[in-house]
């Protein structure tokens, strides 16, 4: 990396251009992702389907965390009654057998709900590294408009193809509202 | 037709789930400019009212302690009082609020959106009055860590195939899921409020609880998928918690309680209740705040709709517990329905049977469901006759035991009352509260109503849920 390059990638978080409507932020990440920027971020007031997609995003874990977190909570709870109410204090409730496992079934699945919800909000926050009061974003003054009617979308200066000139150039051909370098 | 301030018209067309006109940046500005309104004299004479019931409720509950549960009008045969019926109401009251957020999402009723963050925190503030009630109920109120299954050196555990025990778990999981599902959908609407905020006392609570939001694409990515799984877990605690509420009846061999009817019959009979709290809520708070564009008449008439269903569903449990009575040939049963016929709680039942069986059949009718002054109306009855339901199967079932030498009565004292209004006061308290400094209304949500109704123009284009992918 030259020298120029990474002062800028030092003073710089990247380069923000603002649209007012999805459909205008669709097109620009379409096209400069096409340009071959990677490191994009778009900031919007509403989940817009399909654009994470189209800024790189793959899959997310939170499903497959969830679903073992679940387990854990179910099979959990189910040893615990099974340990406390036949092994360590076996009490004969009606003449039922010591394993009245259906019995067992309303806790077990209980707790099955409240790890998996648990683990979906954590997973949820610590994969989106939240939370997180700071970020450069937030120094641009018409940021505070992304969580209401403006729609953001950031080349960030450590892509590879990041240049002052460039970059701006390949944001102006997608007619933004505006652009505007974010400071680190 | 009505004339909001920016001169937007409100149509009564039934399919509008949002007015006509509406922006990304109207529908945010007013909503979070209820938050940022001066406090109007109404709403503290209002609040003023509910604290005072608040205060009530620390009396009657700092005298509970000091004295047992004697100071209430319980006693053998009749041992549970109010303290259980008003859990029952309370915690069946919080069904509709999660009915609405997940139910409603999960299967893409899209003008669930206006309705369901304040419904949510309705849940919420709702578990919290009934979470009170077993643990007064209890007696001796610092053991209640008892109920917790921890290793202890008495060697003991609760016994985990004790419906009461499954209540714990129900109730407390409950509690507990319905504030992470609040929450998550609450964190854009903090980002919002955090990016409006005027003072630099507001930016900061804002932006500590919104967690540093900035509404980038992976995040809402990650964000729809944990809040549409969080839907799904919710969504099945709706049957099940008042399911296990059922239970701790029909697990008693009492006549009137043993009955496997009690499960579906309580989950009905809770979503009845609840959406009557919640038109009870919705309707004034739309007049007050000004918010007819957002909560529209077909939410209104939705709201009653699904009440009207709950509210047969639960005739039926009537009439299906009234005739198992007769049928099961026990002398018990059938004189334990006769005894709520004619018995001397009689004009209870026959107030639960108008406010919750004959009031609603006038919803049959659109031009009622779309009046909001009848519908409020019918919602305070439907609540009263709901809480009325929980009074007879508790106290009329219990208070002729088998043997004649071992009957009694139940007379609620000051201090049944005291506590029961008392909540009433704390549930409105935390209502008002919320509804002052908090967003009623999704913003993010609403934005993406603008967005998939062209700003109101369409009905919406696709039954896409909310937050949903």
């Amino acid at each position: 990396m030259p020298a120029e390059v990474r002062d800028i990638s030092k003073r710089l978080f990247g380069l923000a251009a603002e649209f007012d409507s999805p459909e205008a932020i669709l097109e620009a990440a379409k096209h400069v992702r096409v340009q071959g920027y990677r490191h994009v971020e778009a900031y919007t007031p509403i989940p817009i389907d399909g654009l994470s997609e189209i800024l790189g995003f793959r899959r997310t874990w939170i499903p497959a965390i969830v679903l073992c977190c679940a387990a854990i909570g179910a099979g959990g709870g189910f040893f615990m009654e099974w340990f406390a109410n036949v092994v360590h204090l076996p009490w004969n409730i009606g003449g039922r057998p010591m394993n009245s496992w259906p019995a067992f079934i309303p806790i077990t699945f209980e707790m099955g709900i409240l790890f998996a919800g648990v683990s979906a909000t954590i997973a949820m926050l610590a994969l989106n590294k939240l939370p997180q009061p700071y970020h450069p974003m937030f120094r641009l003054d018409s940021f505070t408009e992304a969580s209401r009617n403006r729609f953001f979308l950031c080349i960030e200066s450590d892509d590879p193809l990041f240049d002052l000139e460039k970059t701006r150039q390949a944001l102006e051909t997608v007619h933004p509202l505006a652009i505007s370098e974010v400071p680190r | 037709m009505t004339t909001l301030s920016r001169g937007v018209e409100l149509t009564d067309d039934p399919d509008r789930v949002i007015a006509p006109g509406e922006t990304f940046a109207s529908v945010t500005d007013q909503i979070a400019g209820v938050v940022q309104r001066p406090v109007t004299w109404l709403f503290m004479s209002a609040f003023g009212l509910a604290f005072t019931g608040v205060m009530m409720l620390l009396i009657a509950v700092s005298y509970l302690i000091l004295k047992g549960v004697g100071i209430w009008g319980i006693d053998i045969p009749v041992a549970w009082g109010f303290a259980i019926t008003n859990f029952v109401w309370w915690i069946g009251i919080g069904h509709a609020g999660t009915f609405i957020s997940a139910m409603l999402l999960l299967m893409r009723q899209d003008w669930r959106t206006s309705i369901n963050r304040f419904a949510e925190a309705m849940t919420l503030f709702a578990v919290a009055c009934a979470g009170l009630f077993p643990l007064l109920h209890l007696g001796r109120i610092k053991y209640f860590y008892w109920l917790i299954p921890y290793p202890n050196t008495m060697g003991l555990w609760p016994q985990f195939r004790s419906a009461l025990v499954w209540d714990v778990f129900a109730v407390s999981t409950y509690g507990l899921i319905s504030l992470l599902f609040w929450y998550v959908g609450l964190i854009p609407d903090l980002a919002s409020l955090r990016d409006r905020a005027k003072t630099r006392f507001g930016w900061m609570s804002f932006g500590i609880l919104s967690l540093g939001w900035r509404g980038a694409s992976r995040h809402w990515t990650r964000y729809q998928t944990a809040y549409l799984l969080l839907a799904g877990l919710a969504a099945p605690l709706v049957v099940s918690v008042h399911s296990v509420v059922g239970m701790d009846f029909s697990e008693g061999i009492v006549p009137g309680w043993h009955s496997t009817i009690f499960p579906p019959y309580f989950v009905a009979g809770a979503i009845f209740s609840g959406f009557a709290m919640v038109l009870t809520l919705a309707i004034p708070l739309r007049a007050l705040f000004r918010m007819q564009n957002l909560i529209t008449l077909r939410h209104i008439d939705n709201c009653c709709k699904l009440m009207l269903v709950n509210g047969l569903l639960v005739a039926y449990g009537y009439g299906s517990e009234i005739y198992t009575s007769f049928y099961s040939g026990s002398v018990y049963e059938s004189f334990m329905t006769i005894n709520r016929f004619i018995g001397p709680y009689a004009v209870g039942f026959w107030t639960l049977i108008f406010c919750n069986v004959l009031a609603p059949q006038i919803l049959w009718f659109g031009s009622i469901r779309r009046n909001v002054i009848v519908v409020f109306a019918l919602s305070i009855v439907i609540n009263i006759g709901m809480w009325m339901e929980r009074f007879i199967i508790i106290v009329t079932s219990l208070h002729r035991d088998y043997l004649p030498s071992s009957w009694g009565m139940y007379h609620p004292t000051i201090w049944d009352w005291a506590t029961f209004i008392g909540t009433i006061g704390l549930f409105f308290t935390l209502f008002f509260l919320f509804a002052r400094l908090l967003p009623v209304i999704a913003m993010a949500e609403s934005r993406e109503m603008v967005h998939e109704t062209d700003g109101g123009v369409h009905p919406p284009r696709k039954m896409e849920p909310m937050h949903a992918r």
